[in-house]
């Protein structure tokens, strides 16, 4: 119907939401038949989403042992009408201080946050969203290094119109960032004309679960001062780092290492969204270095302000110095906990990951059980996954993985029997992958030992050396000879 | 030669730089071309110096054009200061413009939103009160705010319900219910809000309209506030470039929410007064052909029902019009409905929603509705918006854009229970109507006292008054020196029409549902600074 399709916008009538990825497909798998201990043993388990929901009885015990900080209850009845009518875009002061102190407080006190430069927005989606509004326009890009995680597509252009351009990363240093390719990707997007505006990273990575090393963020502000980019540091697991090396924040570097570097290049994305596995919450917080970008953002914060109900509720736990660090400190612990169980269930089975020390995944290395090193075999390897073993995984070509075989797998979402499950699913699906290769392998010895049924059995070199000088040697395998021999 | 007697003449020079400064062309072509061979190096190098010279000299003692320094965002009063002193900045371009070493700036659109606020009185009265607001025993001086709607009349009935039902719930939600506690409020859910809420709001909805129409929930995207659910509703209906015809007088919020990062153009299409700012479809053509003729596309038509800021209903005739006008023109009809459940006066509220299902064959995908909870439930802190529509399409694209303004799902949670308890919603729809049709003619009165009328309004939190008779020059600078001493003399912050966009100057939109009935007399005495002294 034509009259129809004219009456929407070109973003309505686009795909630039990027659901039809192909790491939103898993997820239409889980929705169809998802994954219940008791009620349907069967179904999918949701592997494909980075949810904390590890710790959050130690949130429930809090908020009952708090009621005043719930403005429902007798306790906190009296704040309801201030805070009912608060719709101000600064934020209730006491949301903003808390959550500076507690910013600072996940980067070990090595770092103070200015509660004036923390602005609000809808998730870290919306601060995203907010920052590539204010920083670029569009057509303009920023560079990201992959693998990198999908919905930046879409949060970061889909409205605003930016563009994302890659900065390759490769398994041969374990996917480290280097400045040749960050130089490369930068003089790339020049030579075609592309104006870059920001680099973005994410720190710890996802999906790779590493953290970045000081001498990398020094090396990354450094760049952008030389080149004036933005620098943009979505640190959203910044709470989420269970084993060393420690966690290092642009902000700690900008302090201490590189003190010369611009600040006004550098912004801070955060949300409690993975910390805390509150996502339900709509927690997104901008913090920029740059008076322009915090009055900015704010301004655009109108959009994606948290209710205020949730702002109280959290200036009230997030101030409760104490628990916030017994909590950090527990949800460390039970992450680790589970990342080694995780792990070690699949190095059972000859699977190894990246070795991560934080977020809620593990960067799993399949690439022994591609049919072939194409992206194509790698979606097919994670059909078989989805639909046959029936765990939702994530395929590293969704987050731009220049190679096949690498597959993001959260276990944080999910309780012990859960895990089990999962593990014990993945390891008779690689059992079976094993043997049939070993099936298949034994088939093609098979057709070649009667070929060599006439060869002496030599040692390794001695064989190789007189297959070379054998006649029989200089001749293709389709020899008449050959087939005469069979 | 002739042309080397005139490289060396600088006066020359002035002038030509002043022209090449608009010319693209290299301007030493043809004077060294002129030159000959013989004298080409000399001839080149020569003219190069004093060009550069020149170029340093102009530009040394060009006057200064930068903006004014950022003051530090968050501080009301240095912002306040500017705002009433400054003039407009307009620094859009500039951040193209501006040298390599003066990057990074903020993004083209992002300088233009940065400065948006300035020039907009509606903001800078805001600012100017923010610090020093009126209360009744601790800063009986303070200025009295009158800009921004909020209802305090009914809040303690919502108050008591909360404090009465939710707490309980909290707690003991944890064994069975789950509704309320951490784990079913923490994790990830639909980012267009839970099926429960949506199914909530229609029911809500359904009551506030006085069951006069029914919404169905799978049509609904929740946002985090109307203000959102504009800005996303316009991104689904227009590219940038178009445009929305909007009747004015208009919600001064629209030029920022819809215009900012959309890139939708929004264009008023003037009501008067003599008309009652009724809505005319005459001036809809017209507007509609103007903006065809220079190139724009029109993609819809918006209005607020009741209207922002004067407090009218349109009429169910109006409405039947409105919907004729846009289908055949193939455009959108968007209806701001968020004050659908503030209404108290004679005149009876018809939703647009209403009037189209009651035509036959009438394609209603280019319906649209915006609500919200901020004004009848006075809830605006709570941040929950409503996009309703009939297009599928639409729907589906809103509820993706939904994910960076989506709904706190603890606020959803407790939503769900307020408005499922029917008997508290009609009884607090009823009290609130009461108390807002008391309040209202209580200050119509009180503008009477100082000889200003007011437009007869029948919903929402605002008087239209015409204070046109208390401006000296009858334009938007006389009016805007009367908003000035309104402000500055009485310290009452009213919003002045211009900011509405009204083309008739002299009236103020003054919100009523923040005051009680003592803070009444105060206003009186107040607006008698100003009604009193003028000549």
């Amino acid at each position: 119907m034509a009259a129809k399709t004219e009456l929407l916008s070109r973003i309505a009538a686009g795909d630039g939401h990027g659901e039809n990825s192909s790491y939103f497909d898993g997820w239409k798998a889980y929705d169809s038949d998802p994954f219940h201990l008791l009620h349907n043993p069967d179904g999918v388990i949701q592997m494909g989403l980075a949810e904390n929901q590890l710790s959050l009885d130690l949130i429930e015990e809090w908020s009952i042992n708090h009621p005043e900080a719930s403005i429902c209850t007798a306790q906190g009845a009296s704040q309801f009408k201030r805070i009912a009518n608060f719709q101000d875009y600064h934020g209730l002061p006491e949301f903003r201080q808390a959550m500076a102190k507690f910013m600072g407080q996940v980067r070990g006190g090595k770092v103070t946050f200015d509660p004036d430069r923390i602005v609000m927005s809808g998730g870290a989606t919306g601060a995203q969203d907010t920052l590539a509004f204010c920083l670029a326009d569009p057509g303009e890009a920023y560079l990201v290094p992959t693998p990198y995680y999908p919905a930046f597509d879409r949060d970061c252009c889909w409205r605003s119109g930016v563009k994302l351009l890659p900065i390759e990363c490769h398994s041969s240093n374990d996917f480290r960032l280097t400045r040749e390719a960050l130089v490369a990707a930068y003089d790339g997007a020049r030579s075609k004309g592309i104006r870059v505006k920001g680099i973005l990273i994410t720190n710890p990575s996802n999906p790779l679960g590493t953290t970045l090393d000081r001498g990398t963020l020094a090396m990354l502000a450094t760049f952008a001062t030389d080149h004036s980019v933005h620098l943009i540091c979505d640190e959203i697991y910044a709470g989420s780092v269970f084993a060393k090396p420690e966690f290092v924040s642009v902000a700690e570097v900008i302090e201490r290492d590189v003190p010369g570097c611009n600040r006004d290049l550098i912004h801070i994305a955060y949300s409690l969204s993975k910390d805390f596995g509150l996502p339900g919450f709509r927690v997104g917080i901008i913090y920029s270095y740059n008076d322009a970008v915090v009055s900015c953002a704010r301004k655009m914060s109108s959009f994606g302000l948290v209710s205020s109900q949730t702002q109280y509720f959290l200036a009230k736990m997030l101030s409760d110095e104490e628990f916030m660090a017994r909590f950090l400190a527990e949800s460390a612990r039970r992450l680790a906990a589970r990342h080694e169980s995780f792990t070690s269930g699949l190095r059972e089975v000859g699977i190894g990951c990246l070795r991560g020390n934080a977020g809620l995944f593990s960067w799993m290395d399949l690439r022994g059980m591609l049919r072939e090193k194409t992206p194509e075999a790698e979606l097919e390897l994670w059909r078989v996954i989805i639909h046959k073993v029936k765990l939702n995984v994530s395929p590293g070509t969704s987050f731009h993985c220049d190679e096949p075989g690498w597959f993001r797998v959260c276990h944080a979402n999910m309780d012990d029997d859960t895990m089990e499950v999962a593990l014990e699913r993945i390891r008779h699906f690689v059992r079976q992958h094993q043997h049939q290769q070993q099936k298949a392998k034994a088939q093609r010895w098979a057709a070649r030992a009667q070929l060599r049924v006439s060869m002496p059995r030599l040692g390794g070199a001695a064989a190789s050396y007189f297959a070379l000088s054998s006649p029989m040697a200089l001749q293709s395998p389709q020899s008449p000879m050959v087939q005469a021999a069979s | 030669m002739l042309n080397e007697i005139r490289v060396c003449d600088p006066s020359w020079l002035a002038c030509e730089m002043d022209h090449l400064m608009n010319q693209p062309e290299p301007p030493l072509f043809g004077v060294v071309a002129s030159l000959g061979r013989g004298g080409l190096v000399l001839g080149s190098l020569i003219p190069c110096a004093l060009f550069y010279f020149l170029q340093l000299y102009i530009k040394r003692n060009r006057p200064p054009q930068s903006p004014p320094p950022p003051t530090r965002p968050g501080s009301p009063s240095s912002s306040a200061a500017n705002a009433t002193a400054s003039p407009i900045h307009r620094s859009l371009s500039r951040g193209l413009l501006t040298p390599r070493a003066a990057l990074p700036a903020l993004s083209a659109r992002g300088a233009v939103v940065r400065a948006g606020d300035e020039d907009s009185l509606y903001y800078a009265g805001l600012r100017r009160c923010a610090d020093d607001l009126y209360h009744p025993v601790s800063n009986p001086d303070g200025f009295i705010n009158l800009g921004i709607a909020e209802n305090h009349l009914s809040l303690d009935l919502v108050g008591r319900w909360i404090e009465e039902h939710a707490g309980p719930a909290l707690l003991e939600g944890m064994t069975e219910e789950r509704d309320l506690t951490v784990r079913g409020l923490a994790t990830y859910q639909p980012y267009d809000g839970i099926l429960a809420l949506k199914m909530a709001l229609a029911g809500f909805m359904r009551q506030v309209m006085h069951e006069s129409v029914s919404f169905d929930p799978s049509q609904m995207v929740i946002t985090s506030g109307a203000t959102p659910a504009m800005e996303i509703l316009s991104f689904c209906l227009a590219d940038p470039g178009n445009a929305f015809l909007v009747p004015s007088p208009y919600y001064p919020g629209w030029d920022r929410d819809i215009k900012w990062r959309t890139g939708v153009e929004l264009i008023p299409v003037p009501c008067r007064s003599t008309d009652n700012f009724n809505i005319s479809i005459t001036a809809l053509e017209i507007a509609y052909k103007q903006a065809k003729k220079r190139g724009i596309r029109v993609r819809g038509v918006l209005i607020s029902n009741p209207s922002n800021p004067t407090g009218g209903i349109v009429p169910r005739e109006t409405l039947h019009d409105l919907l004729e006008f846009v289908a055949e023109k193939n455009i959108h009809l968007i209806s701001d409905e968020i004050f659908a459940g503030s209404t108290y006066g004679s005149d009876k509220f018809v939703s647009v929603a209403d009037v189209a299902n009651e035509l036959e064959e009438y394609d209603k995908g280019r319906v649209h509705i915006i609500y919200g909870i901020s004004k009848d439930l006075s809830l605006a802190g709570f941040r929950v918006g409503v996009i309703y529509s009939y297009n599928e399409n639409i729907v589906a694209a809103a509820a993706k854009i939904a994910r960076f303004s989506s709904v706190s799902t603890p606020t959803q949670r407790l939503l769900v229970s307020m408005l499922s308890d029917q008997k508290f919603i009609s009884d607090y729809l009823r009290i609130n109507r009461e108390r807002l049709q008391k309040m209202y003619l209580l200050f119509v009165d009180a503008l009477k006292q100082v000889g200003i009328e007011c437009f007869k309004s029948s919903g929402g939190f605002y008087c239209w008054a015409d204070m046109s008779k208390y401006i000296r020059s009858y334009s938007e600078k006389g009016e805007r020196k009367l908003w000035d001493r309104l402000l500055e003399e009485a310290k009452v912050n009213v919003t002045p029409g211009s900011s509405c966009h009204c083309i008739e100057p002299g009236w103020f939109r003054c919100c009523f549902t923040t005051l009680s009935e003592q803070d009444i007399t105060v206003l009186v005495e107040r607006l008698r600074r100003v009604t009193d002294t003028h000549k």
